[in-house]
Order: C-alpha cells, then structure tokens, then sequence
C-alpha cells in the first residue's frame, strides 16, 4: 500500500486528496504551513492556509493570488481525504498540518517551536501515526535559554546603548522573528524603527490583531534617530550595505539561534548576539516527537541523518525526507536572503 | 575561576588591541598575585598539564548528559571545539550526590587549578571523574567552557605576550620591553615570581635572560626598491629553528623562539657554548646536520620536542649553531651598535663560517661515531656575496639546491630592534614550489571555521588511486570555503565520524617551500609548509598532478630519489 503522503518532483504529495503541502513548484493545489519563502512559492492556482495568516500570505504572494482560508482544528474534506490545521508557533498563521485517510493519521509540523511567543498561537501537540519534523537544530547543543531571559539581555543591551547615545540596530528576518522580538522589546527606553521590509509584515501582522508596540518607519535622511536612544529592527541583508552607516553610531546585534554558537558569533563577524530562535531545539524535539505518539518519523530540513539515527536508536521508525535542495543546513547564509528566518538556506 | 573565565570572555569578544589591554589590567589589578601568576602562565601559552584525556572527558558528558557517545561526537564535529561542545550538552543543573552546596564565587585560580587540573595528574580515573562532575557541579556553563580547556591542556587565548606586557607595564610603570624580557627569562608560577615580575628592582633572573627576538617580514614590492645594494648586507635564510645562546656568569641558555629553553633538547649545543667568552649573546638557527650534510628540517623537528635526546638522536640528527647576530659582547649590550660593527665583533668570537649543503644524490653520509668536537657546532652564517641585485636574485634561484629558503636581507646600519619591525629586515624567500592536487578527504574546521569544512586532504594520482600527499587549512577566501563546503556536502561519498571521503572533483593549487622523503607517508614523500595557492576551477581531476611529478620534484630540487 502506497504512503498518504509522498515525495514528487512538485515536492510533497497526497495522491488521495490530490494535494500539496508546501509545493517546490506550481500545482493546482497548495497547503501552506506558513508564508517563508521557502514553504511558500508563488503560482499555484490555490492556496489554503490558516486564516490568522492569510494577511501575512497575502503580502507574500501579491494581490491575484487566490488565498482559501480555514480556521484552526476545523476539519474539512478534500476528495475525501480529512484535513485540518494546527498551530505550530512558528509565526503568526503557521500550522502543522494534519492528514487522515483510512484509520491512517500524518502531520507535517512544517517549521515549529514549542517556546512561548506573544505573535502566534501555541504549538499543539496532535496525535498521529506519522509524524513529519523539521530538525533545524536537531543537535543536543542546542538548547535555548528562556525568552524571557533573551528579552531582558536585549532590553539591558539597548538601555546601555541609548544611554551612551549608541542607536542600537537588531537584525533580524522580516517576517515572524521581527515581530517577535519587537514583541519583546520595553518601549519605556526609546523609540522603535522599523527597516522598510520588517514594517510590511508589521502592518499584516497588526491587521491580523497582533498586539505590537508602537513602531515608526525610518524618516527619510535620519542620523541618530530617536536623539541616539533608538532601536532599528531590520532583516541581516541590510548590514551589508551603506544603509546600515546612516544612523551615525550604532551597535549592531544579530537574533538568530545559530548566535549559541562561539565559532558562528566569531565568524559572521557580528559584535553581539542574542540566541532567539523560532524553530525547535533539541529536547524540545525529542519531546514533541513523543508527545505526538507516532511511530514513524520523518525528519526533513536539517541534521536529518543525526536525527534520524538517535530516533531509530530509540526504537521508532525513523527515515529522511529528502528537501529539494542538495546540501545541509549550515549557519552561513541567513544574511544572503532575509526571508530563510533563522538562516539554513534549504 | 569566576574571574579567569570573565577574562577570558572579554578577551574573546573583542578584537580591539585597546580593550584586552584594559581586559588585562583590570585583572591583573584586581587579583591576588597568586592568581596573576597562575593566568600569566597560561595567557603566555606555558606547556599546560592534560589532566583529563579528551577522550574520557566526552565520554564522562556523554553519560552525564545520557546522550550516545556518537551523537556528542556529532555535535563536536558541528560545533568545532570540544570544551565548548561539551559544556552545550552538560545539564545546567546537575544533580549534586554528595550533597555539599555548590559554591564557585569564591574559588581563587590558583587554588581551583590545583584541585581541579593539577591534583588530578597521574591518579586514577575513578577519581578524576569524581572531580570532573564535581566540579561540573561547582562551574556555570560559560566557566566550563574555560576548565574543559584548563583540564585537558589546550587553554590557549586570543593575545600576544606583547599585550600581556603592555598591560602589565601599565600596571607597574615599568617599561614593556623590560617586562617583556623578564617574562621570557623566568618562570612565573608562584606569588613572588610574579610580584617580582613587576617589581621596580632588578631581579635574578636578568642573569639568563635572552633578548626580545627581532623579526624580518617578507619582502612585499621589488628588491631593488630598496635602494642601494651596498647598504644590505645578504644571508641564506636558514630553515632550521631560531634560537639564542645566553652565555653567562649564571649559566648557559638556548632559547627559543617560542622562549622555551631548549636545553634539554640541544645538549651538544650547551656544551660547545662553555667555549663562549662569559657576556655572550647570540642569535642564529639551529640546524640538524652531520659533519658534511646538512639535513632537513623534518630531521630537525624530530628531536626539538624531546625532554632527553638519547645517543641514537645525537649521532644520526646531530645539530649546529648558526650565529648570524652578536646582541651582548663582554656582558655589554649592543643592540643598539650598526649591524656591520655587530657582525664584525661576531666573527672574532665565533671565526668558522657554515658552508655545508645537502647530500647529493645517493643521500647523506652517516658518520660511524658521533661527532664530539664542539668546534664543529657553532658557527656563523656567511654572507651571500653580490654586487647587484641581479646577482643577488641569481643566488637565491640557487637557495632550494643548497637546502635554504631563500635571501635575508639586512641593512648594516640597523640596530637589532625587537619585535616585528619593517624596514630594516627582510626575509626574500624562493618562490614556493606547485602542483596541482586533487581534495580526497575533508574535514570539518575548528574556532572560526566551526562548522564548515576547511580541513583538506589533498592527494595526487597514482595510477587511478589517489595518494596523500599534503594536509592544507589556509589560502582560500571565506566565499570560497562557504562554496567548497557546499560542494564537500553534496559529493561525500563516505563519512567517518567527522570525515567525508569525498568523489574527486576540486582542484587545488598546492604551494609548498620543499619536498623530502618521508617514511610516514605512504606516498614516501613530505612536503614542507604546504598551503593553497588557489582553487583550480577551470582544471578536472584527471588533470592534477601525478606522483611521479612529484618524484620528479625530488630529483630535481635535492638531488634525493626515492625507492
């Protein structure tokens, strides 16, 4: 008996229901688990998503596309084959989805984190019999510190910088970890700016009735905004450029999980950085591995070998799925394009 | 410990020389000098106990973290650096058996080092892992880090000797050149040797003391820019190991450059020293060679490192000295004369000139007993004759033939200065050797090149197998390690642990100083100093070089064959 769900050349398949979730090409049918340019590719005819992101998907995929939306755990029918979406606390709108044909149960988490985050609803745990898992940071070094710690290292950082009239510039990416980590942030010590293609996706995520401190756009010609006690939040790409120089002195952070790491700080040549991340860390995925009670496993994006072994070691039925780019994961190329959030280029 | 690993910390996040110096001063200032003196040693990079093996050490986290021995390897692999490696995985809170209350604020260096590091050589393995996941216990993750470092010998941090005595000349007023030369004299391990260190008094160790070591820079533009020939004198550049001899009324001292004494290692060399006039300082190379051949410098290395050289080493790898520098002449010094006056006083205390090269083809004469007459082991380093620069440029095509580097060039009203100084100086060496080598294993690279793989292992064709022939790290941009990391991903054929067997695909350009023959190899031939030149994109595999170029290579340069 063939797979409910299988790889073609269009990317991940479900010849029952005639479906994608998160096509590599143009279908006709597209589930998308969240609005990252590498879940997310425009030109399929129809796209569903969660309806809590339909205006973040909107902004990615432009005004002709045709966006169907369907609330959280509300079942529906597609040529017969039950599915229904999930939170899976990746961003604003990000779901796992859930697929059940015949008494067999899958869910592709997509990009999840178990972590609290005030920009989108929880991960839930949903019981299955295979499980399909990103493992990003699928390795046991990582393992994140509390948000609410991170918070207060950001908060301290950018006090120390206003009150030396240092403007202070977090990067990073536009869509899910800006909001974020402006969530985060304690307006009490400045002003808070917002790079051209991180204010796009503040405007949908406030459409979506995400709560989110006040945030300007950059004036045109600006030194020193916010008299020096600002903050800029802007995507990793605008470091490499003059942009970056026109706020007169700054200190420059980058948010990202690959920060946990000595050799990654030393290497992308960042001054500062804040381990925040919006993926799973390693025990977080080892436990929804086992919270979801499947016996088979998928391991996708990432340390998939290592995962894979350790999860087989534990006795389940674990096995790659393969991505549709060659190569792995690797902590170097998030400044080349804003939109890979936590930067593994796929 | 609190205190060390801040420093250490602070240190790592700056590349800003003014804000070590401050890291420095601030703990050096505030320490007790017990402590200072326990940092100093290990910030100078002093030869460091391995108390803990790193192999038991990720094989006592692995089971404190309950995670399989393979997956920390893994991580290691990913990671690139095991202290650190090792504290990510560590639980945060381990459970404390023994019930005493964790307490590290309090834990002064030295003590902390002797109890958790020193204490733990030579005992028995149960009992250092009673130490090792107490202290654990005791440590917050970042402290970890540096303990791991501390206990398994490989502390090594981002600064110079020449910041550690800025900062520490700061503190006592004294002049950095000044404590430059006491740190390199003495050995600081206690309180005293270090209160002393900084002490505004003259101390003991000024009776050994060697002097800060110049150094030459490579020649970046033309030769001839640098003026007229008549005002340089020219020297083989030796490629042996530099050193000074420290003769007097205290004793005799052969220092490295590192500022090691090397004593131990050059016993033939203190002995024919004794024949120095008392107030003698000198500085030149030490070379490996037998009464009429001189060996290579793979010969040499083979006994720099040894506590004791037994009767074998000193007949088949006997060693000279090669003076090219006089700095201390009848206790007076005399850095400060012109090079010609200095080179003119050398040469009535050490008269033979060193002449020997290579054995010609059919290899080295062994001499039947070993060498005892000490005027046969030091000597000084003739000049290069050449009135043009041309001719100059001539004699260093030769330098590969004779078993040298190349030219040193030094203007002769120079002072000996200290430090790495340009324009009085320079090193012009021969131009490297090439081939072009094909990339068979990689690994992946440590520190800064964590996680990438930038460790190469080149090899060239014998028949259709490759065969090592050069390990290489450095030479390519980090846009080109980035993108030969991507294609190492997507070509590995085999992994074993950290290592990818790769398809044959990259072509490198190798460079290297010289070929010899090498028992350790399989392909029976070493090279010297090899690094990538460049990335041959426009070259397949099949194109690279073979084993017999290489061979050839010998012949040609050295006269050697291999069997």
């Amino acid at each position: 008996m063939s797979d409910l769900l299988e790889i073609n050349p269009n990317g991940l398949y479900c010849p029952a229901g005639d479906f994608y979730i998160d096509p590599w090409r143009q279908v006709s049918h597209a589930v998308i688990t969240h609005a990252h340019a590498d879940h997310a590719r425009p030109g399929s005819e129809r796209y569903l998503c969660a309806s809590s992101g339909k205006h973040v998907l909107r902004t990615r995929m432009g005004n002709n596309a045709t966006i169907d939306t369907v609330k959280y755990g509300e079942h529906f029918s597609i040529h017969g084959v039950d599915v229904s979406l999930h939170p899976a606390g990746h961003l604003l709108g990000s779901s796992q989805v859930r697929v059940s044909h015949r008494g067999v149960t899958w869910v592709v988490t997509g990009d999840y984190k178990l972590q609290h985050d005030s920009t989108c609803e929880c991960f839930e745990s949903i019981p299955c019999d295979v499980f399909v898992t990103e493992s990003t940071f699928g390795l046991p070094v990582y393992r994140w510190p509390a948000p609410a710690t991170v918070a207060n290292e950001i908060n301290t950082w950018w006090r120390a910088n206003a009150d030396a009239g240092r403007t202070s510039v977090l990067l990073s990416y536009a869509l899910g970890k800006a909001q974020r980590v402006a969530s985060l942030l304690d307006p009490s010590i400045g002003p808070i700016f917002g790079h051209g293609a991180v204010m796009k996706l503040v405007e949908a995520y406030r459409a979506s009735g995400v709560r989110l401190p006040p945030i300007d756009r950059i004036p045109p010609r600006s030194r020193k905004i916010g008299g020096g006690r600002g903050i800029v939040i802007a995507p990793p790409s605008a470091a490499a450029t003059n942009w970056i120089n026109r706020f007169g002195e700054t200190s420059i952070a980058m948010v990202s999980g690959w920060m946990l790491l000595r050799g990654v700080r030393r290497r992308r040549g960042f001054p500062k950085g804040f381990i925040l991340s919006d993926h799973v860390d390693y025990p977080d995925l080892m436990q929804a591995v086992k919270a979801s009670g499947a016996q088979r496993v998928l391991v996708t994006h990432g340390f998939t070998d290592i995962v894979a072994r350790l999860l087989t070691e534990k006795g389940l039925r674990a096995e790659i799925l393969p991505t549709r780019f060659v190569g792995e994961e690797r902590p170097d190329d998030s400044a080349v394009d804003e939109d890979l959030e936590d930067g593994p280029q796929r | 410990m609190q205190h060390f690993s801040d420093l250490y910390w602070r240190l790592d996040s700056t590349t800003s020389t003014n804000q070590k110096v401050a890291a420095l001063k601030d703990y050096f200032g505030s320490v007790p000098a017990q402590d200072a003196a326990c940092a100093l040693s290990v910030l100078c990079g002093a030869k460091q106990v391995r108390a803990v093996s790193t192999r038991l050490l990720r094989e006592w986290a692995a089971e404190a973290a309950e995670l399989p021995l393979w997956l920390v390897e893994e991580s290691y692999a990913h990671v690139g650096d095991l202290a650190e490696t090792l504290a990510l995985i560590l639980p945060e809170q381990l459970t404390n058996i023994s019930g005493t209350t964790a307490d590290h604020s309090s834990l002064s260096l030295s003590h902390f080092m002797q109890e958790t590091v020193i204490d733990l050589k030579g005992k028995p393995d149960i009992y250092k892992r009673h130490v090792v996941e107490e202290t654990w216990r005791r440590l917050k993750p970042r402290e970890r880090i540096v303990w791991h470092k501390l206990v398994t010998g490989g502390c090594r941090v981002g600064v110079s000797r020449t910041l550690v005595a800025r900062a520490l000349a700061e503190l006592s007023d004294l002049e950095p050149t000044t404590l430059a030369e006491r740190m390199m004299a003495a050995t600081i391990e206690t309180a005293e040797d270090f209160q002393s260190l900084i002490s505004a008094q003259p101390t003991s160790v000024d009776g050994l003391r060697p002097f800060p070591f110049f150094l030459a820079s490579p020649i970046s533009g033309e030769v001839h820019e640098l003026g007229s020939v008549t005002e340089w004198q020219a020297e083989w550049k030796w490629d042996g190991m530099r050193a000074q001899i420290v003769r007097r009324s205290a004793g005799i001292s052969i220092w490295s450059r590192g500022e090691e004494r090397m004593n131990d290692a050059f016993p033939e060399i203190v002995d024919a020293a004794e024949s120095l006039p008392n107030g003698t300082v000198l500085d030149g190379e030490l070379l490996a060679s037998l009464p009429n051949n001189l060996l290579p410098f793979s010969m040499l290395s083979r006994r720099a490192s040894r506590k004791r050289v037994g009767k074998k080493i000193l007949t088949e790898i006997p060693s000279v000295f090669v003076a090219y520098d006089l700095l201390e002449v009848h206790g007076k010094d005399i850095r400060s004369e012109p090079l010609a006056f200095r080179r003119n006083e050398l040469l009535t205390i050490v008269p033979s000139a060193f002449q020997r090269r290579p054995a010609p083809a059919g290899g080295a004469v062994k001499p039947k007993h070993s060498d005892k007459n000490i005027n046969n082991r030091l000597f000084h380093s003739p000049l290069v004759p050449g009135g043009t620069w041309d001719e100059l440029g001539c004699a260093r095509q030769n330098a590969r033939q004779r078993g040298v580097e190349g030219l040193m060039l030094k203007r002769t009203t120079s002072s000996y200065a200290h430090g790495r100084q340009r324009g009085d100086w320079w090193k012009w060496k021969v131009e490297p050797l090439e081939i072009d080598a094909v990339l068979h294993y990689a690994q992946a690279g440590h520190g800064r090149r964590a996680g990438l793989h930038t460790d190469y292992t080149l090899g060239v064709w014998d028949g259709d197998q490759l065969v090592t022939i050069a390990k290489a790290y450095s030479g390519l941009t980090d846009e080109e390690l980035i993108e030969i990391d991507k294609i190492i991903r997507s070509t590995t054929i085999e992994r074993h642990g950290p290592v990818r067997i790769v398809k044959p695909t990259l072509v490198f350009q190798l460079a290297f100083e010289n070929v010899s023959k090498s028992t350790r190899h399989k392909s029976g031939i070493a090279v010297r100093f090899p690094r990538i030149a460049r990335w041959r994109r426009d070259k397949s595999p099949h194109e690279a070089a073979t084993l017999s170029d290489l061979k050839a290579l010998l012949a040609q340069t050295t006269g050697e064959q291999t069997a």
